[in-house]
């Protein structure tokens, strides 16, 4: 058992976390987010510069061959800066869905211009009524010759008014909720027939609700098998909360450093409202929590690439639900102690309590993934 | 990162295991099972066979009868037996006093106490708390006047845990009245056969007899048996309390329960259905498992970080929350153990003080769940209460 990053590991975080306090400050990220597209084309040409989009390729596919650790260190780095880039949508999630599901001539074409930062990818995966259920897809996809014609509507696609391609799930067979005949596909955003709508979420970041509207794609673009893509939208999403939790535990991390730093300056009664008990109690319970997160963090790094569906399954609810539960706890526990400041938008700790709470509310928030973990048995059942 | 167990300590987890299943009587097994608390003959019998092994007091230097370990041996150590369950050694012994003794003692007080407490021959109690010092604990009053070659002890001492078992206890004493209170203050040993020392029981809420007050009444100490220096007592019983890193958290035996749990909610009926079925039941359950994953990870987190700086340094910042959140899960284990017991938790089987004559009333494994919520309760005021845990972490981690 080992808790140490490699040396080549310690640099990255090093020089990810030098580029981002250098770049990143509060400033800066509220111009980014004024610009085109919402985010920042030269902080992403950056990240490419760093070999970020690379990382958790195959070398063999022009990767870097990195693990689901380099995931967590860029995640925990990027979530501490609030960092506005597509990279979870692009590199995480579609990253995984390339990995897991993508033939050779699909790796060959699409890895490499991912890893360089020429392409951004999303995952069209929520629909108006799936809530957090990847088996709930009532897009269609019907036969067409060799090929597909996609049909539906996808909500709140992260980052999907920057996506080049987008990664769609869509039925292939059976009705609404059943686990068999979903497939994944891959889909060109300017396509004839596919209409994003692009606006902020509230934490800042962009989504897109898409509109495929008998979107005619070939048999080279779908992702795995046709029928069957259920498990691997299973593994793209357990990704992707491998790499949220490892995003909450940076934005908890800002959070907490906000919140100390805050209790030493301000004065109320003639002395730092840090010396008050009460405070510093609830100063204790953020740090509590920011410390079982990074625990639990790394458990869901650990677990992020097993092939055992349902073992991962269970690490990610059980991730999942402790990240969801100890952010609002550490949130609402640090506007609180901000007082009025940490009402204003011009203040740095409510967005880090407003990311946290879409971190929450993406791929299934606590009660979700408790719920989803009783289900199967818990997590010492054997 | 890697969190999975070597091939090399996934070997000493199994020789751990071995050990456990050719050496601890199951009848002592089942009683820890059961949730009864293990009488002064079963934990003997237990000492003795570790002892016997070699691994009695695995966290001593190897001088004094430590087995070499690194912490990761260490903790897979104390969580397999934990899980297993087998007895915990007297922690007053092997985990408090010794180290003080082997840290700050002299020659002849090493080689008089310390085998002895690894062997438990020597049965220790811990005087520390007072009824006017608690979690002001630097407050005690309980005075040692020097009289030649003695000491001369007159006060109370309350908490304290097993001393009518107890051969000595371990006593923080104010030997300079008129010094800072923190810097008058000693530490002596003290041979419960002293004359002038008596031990008055104190019943707990669950119906049980573990701790005692202890009142003093010009007790003759010899002055040989002062741990260290005259006034630095302070020093050695922070010493003491911030050495427990490792066992604080009690994680294997929150895994223990949590399987206990498993399988009474297995057999107990809820609704027409086993109680395991039950949604809003496996909800609970999973919410606490789920609780004491991330604690296991954070105590790996500090058993590692020990190891990688010698187990001497400052410990890990993590290291602090152990006992709060430790304290919480444990206390959340026996709740719902109770709970899953239903109105088959409620008769009163008698008590250690007055003892019972009654049959036991069936099921009979439900007659300590009741019994061990309210014992529990201690679990987040013992040590520090988890208040006082907050104020430490806000003054040391946080710098608040």
């Amino acid at each position: 058992m080992d808790f140490d990053l490699t040396e080549e590991q310690s640099i990255l975080k090093d020089s990810l976390d030098r580029l981002l306090a250098d770049k990143y400050g509060f400033e800066d990220r509220k111009r980014h987010m004024a610009g085109p597209g919402g985010w920042s084309a030269d902080m992403w040409g950056r990240y490419a510069e760093m070999g970020l989009m690379a990382l958790p390729f195959a070398e063999t596919d022009g990767g870097l061959g990195g693990t689901p650790v380099e995931t967590m260190i860029v995640m925990e780095s990027l979530g501490r800066a609030l960092a506005l880039e597509p990279y979870f949508a692009t590199v995480v999630l579609c990253g995984a869905a390339l990995r897991f599901g993508g033939n050779d001539d699909q790796r060959a074409e699409l890895i490499p211009q991912v890893a360089e930062g020429a392409l951004k990818l999303a995952f069209a995966q929520v629909e108006r009524n799936s809530r957090y259920d990847l088996h709930h897809v009532e897009a269609r996809a019907e036969r067409d010759g060799g090929g597909f014609v996609i049909s539906g509507r996808k909500s709140v696609v992260l980052h999907g008014d920057s996506a080049d391609r987008l990664v769609v799930t869509a039925r292939t067979a059976g009705s609404a909720r059943d686990e068999g005949g979903i497939g994944l596909f891959l889909v060109d955003a300017s396509a004839p027939g596919v209409s994003v709508r692009g606006y902020p979420t509230q934490d800042g970041l962009r989504a897109a609700d898409i509109q495929l509207d008998r979107v005619a794609v070939g048999a080279d673009a779908v992702l795995g098998d046709p029928e069957g893509g259920l498990a691997l939208a299973r593994r793209v999403v357990d990704a992707g909360i491998a790499a949220l939790c490892a995003e909450a535990v940076g934005v908890m991390a800002t959070l907490h450093a906000l919140t100390i730093d805050y209790l030493k300056v301000r004065k109320q009664f003639g002395v730092p409202i840090g010396q008050f008990q009460v405070l510093q109690h609830k100063a204790v319970d953020i740090f509590v929590a920011l410390e079982q997160s990074r625990s639990i963090a790394m458990f869901a790094t650990m677990m992020a690439d097993n092939e055992d569906d349902i073992e991962r399954g269970r690490a990610m609810h059980a991730a999942k639900a402790e990240i969801g539960r100890n952010g609002r706890l550490a949130g609402e526990n640090a506007i609180q102690l901000h007082g009025g400041v940490g009402m204003t938008m011009e203040y740095a700790v409510g967005h880090h309590f407003k990311r946290m709470t879409a971190i929450d509310i993406t791929f299934g928030d606590a009660d979700h993934h408790l719920r989803a973990l009783a289900a199967k048995g818990g997590l010492l059942a054997a | 990162m890697d969190l999975r167990y070597s091939q090399e300590e996934l070997a000493f987890r199994d020789e751990v295991r071995t050990f456990l299943a050719d050496n601890l009587p199951e009848d002592i097994r089942q009683r820890l099972v059961d949730g009864e608390r293990v009488d002064k003959d079963d934990l003997v019998t237990w000492s003795r066979a570790l002892t016997a092994h070699g691994w009695a007091v695995p966290h001593w230097p190897v001088d004094h009868g430590g087995t070499g370990w690194d912490p990761m041996r260490q903790y897979i150590f104390l969580e397999e037996t934990q899980k297993w369950p087998a007895p915990q050694p007297l922690a007053f012994g092997v985990n408090m006093v010794g180290p003080v003794i082997y840290t700050f003692g002299n020659a002849a007080q090493k080689a008089r106490y310390l085998p002895r407490i690894a062997n438990l021959d020597d049965w220790w109690c811990q005087g520390f708390s007072e009824p006017g010092a608690g979690s002001d604990l630097a407050s005690l009053k309980t005075r040692a006047v020097r009289d030649g070659d003695h000491y001369v002890v007159n006060g109370q001492k309350t908490w304290t845990t097993y001393a009518q078992y107890a051969d000595w206890i371990f006593c923080l004493v104010r030997t300079d009245p008129a010094a800072k209170k923190q810097e008058g203050i000693s530490f002596l040993l003290i041979d419960m056969k002293t004359p002038g020392i008596e031990v008055r029981p104190i019943q707990t809420i669950d119906g049980g007899h573990e701790v005692n007050e202890v009142f003093l009444t010009d007790v003759r100490v010899p002055a040989e048996n002062l741990v260290g220096e005259e006034h630095k007592g302070w020093d050695y019983a922070k010493f003491l309390l911030g050495n427990e890193r490792t066992n604080i958290a009690r994680v294997g035996m929150s895994k223990q329960r949590l399987a206990r749990i498993r399988e009474l909610a297995a057999m107990e009926m809820s609704s027409g259905r086993p109680l395991i079925e039950d949604e809003r039941f496996r909800e609970k359950l999973a919410a606490i498992e789920i609780e004491l994953k991330a604690l296991e990870i954070t105590q790996l987190r500090v058993v590692a970080a020990d190891a990688r700086r010698g187990n001497t340094g400052r410990p890990d910042p993590a290291s602090s929350i152990l006992k709060i959140k430790g304290s919480e899960i444990q206390q959340a284990t026996t709740d719902l153990l109770m709970r899953v017991m239903g109105p088959h938790a409620l008769p009163y089987h008698g008590d250690e003080v007055e003892g019972s004559n009654e049959l036991p009333i069936e099921p009979d494994y439900a007659a300590s769940a009741a019994p061990g919520y309210f014992n529990f309760r201690k679990v987040s005021i013992y040590g520090g209460s988890n208040e006082i845990q907050k104020n430490i972490i806000a003054k040391a981690v946080l710098g608040l």
